[in-house]
């Protein structure tokens, strides 16, 4: 089958991901749609290797994995840093960086 | 239906065929619903659901190491943690859907829109059907997991290093940030006595039952004037069983031993 189809579903997931995170006010979800974009963009590398033939593309999305793991252990320590400050873990709450 | 039979025979490789189009589904449904759906639970659940469908897509697509790290490090490690932050937070809490910005989630959409069409549109001009396929460079090293080993250890070495100390960082980082600070000294046992001295009850609340007709913990207990507590009783509790209370002959009883007085003897006609 066209290995195009696969790039195509990474597209989607990676838009559909994109609206989460300019639509959803809570922190935790707009994470999860963080986590849906880095998913999709790793989608995109493995049938790049597969359309390329080689395996470089397959490492690359196993650093890419391990680098959203990082980034989910700081980026939830931090809302839950916040959490305990603001009560409340939505983005609308935590404006006190603005002035 | 016939026509997208047809379609998948042309092509070959029908079993791909049939896994990619299930999983595309699976994926995109559990993408929207997360998009979709109130409750931050929920999310996290459709969320699963999407990471699951694209691990089957990488065993299918050629890379079955990267399909079992999807499952293990994503739906494993990743979305527990979600779910943890999400018990501490609440999970019960669902999202405002008030607009704080004006015509923003109609904005958003439409870009995003317009963003995945951009993407769609590149895809569809540099696709060419020169996919190689993944199965001769798995097969050089003898295997897909000796393929990217002998990559990982050998030409990415230096970054496979330095991403271990990436993780170091982060975990550190994680509990620098989860850490909360004392500013005050834990008090001692002695303080924590003398305090519950000057409180003025420096007893334990009496236990819930207690002298009264049933040891239920809903039953309220009597006091040695025979006035039933309802500090005795659990908070949720407290009112539910207020009736059950007070049998005026075990009141008498009580009364009598509190005065000093002798006990009276339980005749038949008490216990019936």
């Amino acid at each position: 089958m066209n290995p195009a189809n696969y790039l195509y579903l990474s597209a989607i997931l990676f838009s559909l991901g994109a609206v989460g995170v300019l639509v959803r006010r809570n922190a935790i979800v707009m994470f999860m749609c963080v986590e849906l974009m880095l998913n999709a963009c790793n989608l995109a590398f493995v049938s790049f290797a597969r359309i390329a033939g080689n395996l470089d593309g397959q490492v690359i999305a196993f650093f890419v994995m391990v680098v959203a793991a990082a980034e989910v252990v700081v980026g939830l320590a931090i809302i839950m840093t916040i959490f305990r400050t603001r009560r409340s873990a939505s983005v609308d709450e935590a404006n006190l960086l603005k002035y | 239906m016939s026509g997208l039979i047809a379609s998948i025979d042309q092509s070959g490789n029908t079993g791909e065929q049939i896994v990619f189009w299930i999983c595309a589904l699976v994926a995109v449904i559990g993408a929207v619903g997360m998009l979709v759906s109130r409750r931050a639970v929920h999310s996290a659940l459709f969320i699963a659901t999407t990471m699951i469908s694209l691990a089957v897509l990488y065993v299918s697509l050629g890379a079955p190491f990267l399909g079992m790290a999807q499952i293990v490090v994503y739906t494993g490690a990743v979305m527990m943690l979600f779910l943890f932050v999400l018990m501490l937070v609440g999970v019960d809490s669902t999202e405002s859907l008030v607009e704080t910005l004006k015509g923003q989630r109609i904005a958003a959409i439409l870009l995003s829109l317009g963003f995945g069409v951009l993407l769609f549109a590149a895809i569809g001009n540099v696709s060419v059907n020169l996919a190689v396929g993944i199965d001769g460079a798995n097969a050089v090293d003898g295997g897909n997991v000796q393929g990217i080993a002998h990559l990982i250890f050998d030409r990415y070495l230096l970054a496979f290093e330095v991403t271990s100390a990436l993780l170091i960082t982060a975990a550190l980082g994680a509990m620098m940030l989860a850490h909360r600070e004392r500013h005050t000294p834990r008090k001692t046992q002695r303080e924590q006595s003398q305090d519950r001295v000057r409180s003025g009850e420096p007893q334990n609340l009496p236990g819930p039952g207690v002298y009264a007709l049933h040891n239920a913990v809903g039953t309220p207990a009597l006091l040695p004037d025979g006035q039933p507590t309802d500090r005795s009783v659990p908070e949720p509790l407290r009112g539910v069983s207020a009736a059950v209370g007070v049998d005026h002959q075990d009141t008498l009883r009580v009364n009598t031993l509190a005065a000093g007085g002798a006990i009276i003897p339980v005749t038949q006609e008490d216990e019936s």
